[in-house]
């Protein structure tokens, strides 16, 4: 099936969820009047990204008002942003969810969270432990957040899942400044969501916000990325845009009979040698 | 030098846009900066123009009377030429009150507590002007320690701060800043002929080399000397910047509950911003 997705990179606003919320409603709304099918937003569209002891604050559950608010939006047109969710048990994630007829149809929890340099996940939020396609209007999905893209095995395991289309919602912040005319964070990621596609046959939405928060900018750059690694849109850097695309089901069928990398996978081997890399390793 | 040249464009887009936001999330239209005559405060001033429109900008030059006169001429060029509001004023009259108490003090005391007295009028001034200050340090002078501690030191943001003093003159050339300026020796003028290298017994060109190499890059002190880096010159270095954390860091907190507010109770900066 052909949808249209549009990917708003917005600049939240560090532990508002309110304000935020409101953004969101409105780029809601922008997209039903120019017929998109599918929203996305960044990673933490709903709290911003340096939330460190705030993130109980800002953490929502599944049956908060702001969530219900979505939930209601969402029989209008998909919606998949990141929030900070709160648990039955009272544990806290990075989380992206999306919502579609009204309702619920998938939260991942962010598996990889990165503590090394500038940022410091690990300790304010816990560890998801899944990376599961899951089914929309539009086909078969996956959520990865930010790091866990840069972990190849997880697009591996949503790509083996079913999904042809991976979300990625991001807070990439800019660094690595160099004589290029891109920010080296800017090149790795366009490198990966290039491969990413191109060697799992699917298409990859990736969303980044912009903004500071305490000096660190985020760069926007956000695209949609063809089955072959094609970019079809591009973001504006370091500023706030709104961009929009449609996704047609005939590309993903040439792109799998063209380059039919997926057909071939053997997962068998794959599952068989990484058990036996896992049995030889500790001993 | 290969790893410290930067896409001046990129760069200067992202450092304008971090005074808008920085500045402009606050609630604030308006900044304050000393302008020295040297080239840290001159590209100072030239971003938060880009960044604000110049009649936001306001530009002080604090002399002393033993100051090289050619600091107030320079800095004075660059007010004209970016059209910003400009004052003159004189930290004498306070200087020497005070030392008339002590008159023994030594020249580094008199030199921090000029920078210290520029500090107070910056920061008086903002506060008539319901401004923030922008300070003018670079990274080669906060890993080595070359600043005053809540002198130059203090500032709401740090525009260069993550800037070697290599690229500040990358980004000033690109950015139009009068070539005099750029080319003269930086000083901090304490005391007439007083230069940064003078003092710091290196070069800029050297050290940042270096601190590119031992910080950015984190390469052993192997890996260093490989380099062609002499063990002197390393050890030197490496050994100040070591000992200059300490004016990295905000005042350290005796811990005895259970959340203490430096190391416990983390917000940013932009908490609700």
């Amino acid at each position: 099936m052909n949808f249209s997705v549009a990917l708003a990179q917005t600049n939240p606003k560090l532990g508002c969820v309110k304000e935020n919320l409101e953004v969101i409603l409105q780029k809601i709304d922008r997209a039903i009047q120019e017929g998109v099918s599918l929203i996305l937003f960044p990673e933490l569209a709903l709290t911003g990204y340096f939330l460190k002891d705030l993130v109980p604050e800002v953490a929502l559950t599944i049956s908060s008002p702001e969530i219900i608010k979505l939930k209601e939006a969402s029989k209008n047109i998909s919606i998949g942003l990141g929030f900070i969710e709160e648990s039955f048990g009272h544990q806290f994630f990075n989380a992206a969810i999306y919502f579609e007829g009204g309702e619920i149809t998938h939260i991942h929890r962010k598996v990889y969270l990165p503590t090394y340099g500038l940022f410091d996940e690990q300790r304010y939020v816990a560890q998801g432990n899944t990376f599961r396609a899951f089914d929309t209007r539009f086909g078969r999905m996956g959520f990865l957040l930010c790091e866990d893209m840069w972990h190849l095995p997880s697009s591996y395991i949503l790509a083996m899942d079913g999904a042809s289309t991976l979300l990625c919602l991001s807070s990439s912040p800019g660094r690595g400044l160099t004589s290029e005319e891109k920010l080296g964070a800017t090149d790795i990621w366009q490198k990966l969501v290039f491969t990413t596609a191109m060697f799992l046959n699917t298409r990859v939405v990736f969303c980044n916000r912009v903004g500071f928060e305490d000096g660190v900018h985020f760069w926007g750059g956000s695209e949609v990325v063809g089955p072959s690694g094609e970019p079809i849109v591009r973001g504006k850097m370091l500023e706030e845009d709104f961009i929009s695309a449609t996704l047609d089901e005939g590309s993903l069928r040439r792109a799998c009979i063209y380059s039919p990398l997926m057909r071939d996978e053997n997962l068998f081997i794959t599952m068989k040698e990484l058990h036996r890399v896992e049995r030889e390793r500790d001993r | 030098m290969q790893s410290l040249t930067v896409n001046t464009r990129l760069l200067q887009r992202i450092l304008v846009s971090f005074i808008q936001e920085e500045v402009g999330k606050f609630g604030f239209t308006k900044v304050v900066l000393g302008l020295s005559g040297g080239i840290d405060s001159a590209l100072v001033a030239f971003l938060a123009v880009a960044a604000m429109g110049a009649e936001n900008v306001y530009a002080y030059n604090l002399p002393y009377t033993t100051s090289n006169p050619d600091s107030e001429v320079h800095a004075r060029q660059i007010a004209k030429k970016l059209n910003v509001h400009y004052e003159v004023i004189s930290i004498a009259p306070m200087i020497d009150a005070y030392f008339a108490q002590f008159p023994d003090a030594d020249l580094g005391r008199r030199g921090n507590k000029m920078a210290r007295e520029r500090m107070t009028i910056l920061y008086d001034q903002s506060a008539h002007h319901s401004a923030l200050v922008l300070g003018a340090s670079n990274k080669s002078e906060l890993l080595l320690g070359y600043a005053t501690l809540y002198g130059d030191m203090a500032s709401a943001l740090h525009p260069i701060g993550d800037l070697y003093k290599t690229q500040v003159r990358l980004l000033a050339e690109e950015m139009g800043v009068p070539k005099v300026i750029i080319e003269k020796k930086s000083s901090p003028d304490f005391w007439p002929g007083q230069t940064d290298e003078g003092d710091l017994g290196f070069t800029y060109e050297a050290v940042d080399q270096l601190l590119y190499l031992m910080v950015d890059m984190r390469l052993s002190r192997e890996e260093l000397l490989d380099k062609g880096f002499s063990s002197v010159f390393v050890d030197q270095v490496y050994e100040k910047v070591k000992n200059m954390q300490f004016k990295r860091k905000p005042p350290i907190i005796a811990k005895v509950s259970t959340r203490t507010i430096d190391r416990d109770f983390k917000y940013a900066r932009d908490w609700g911003r």
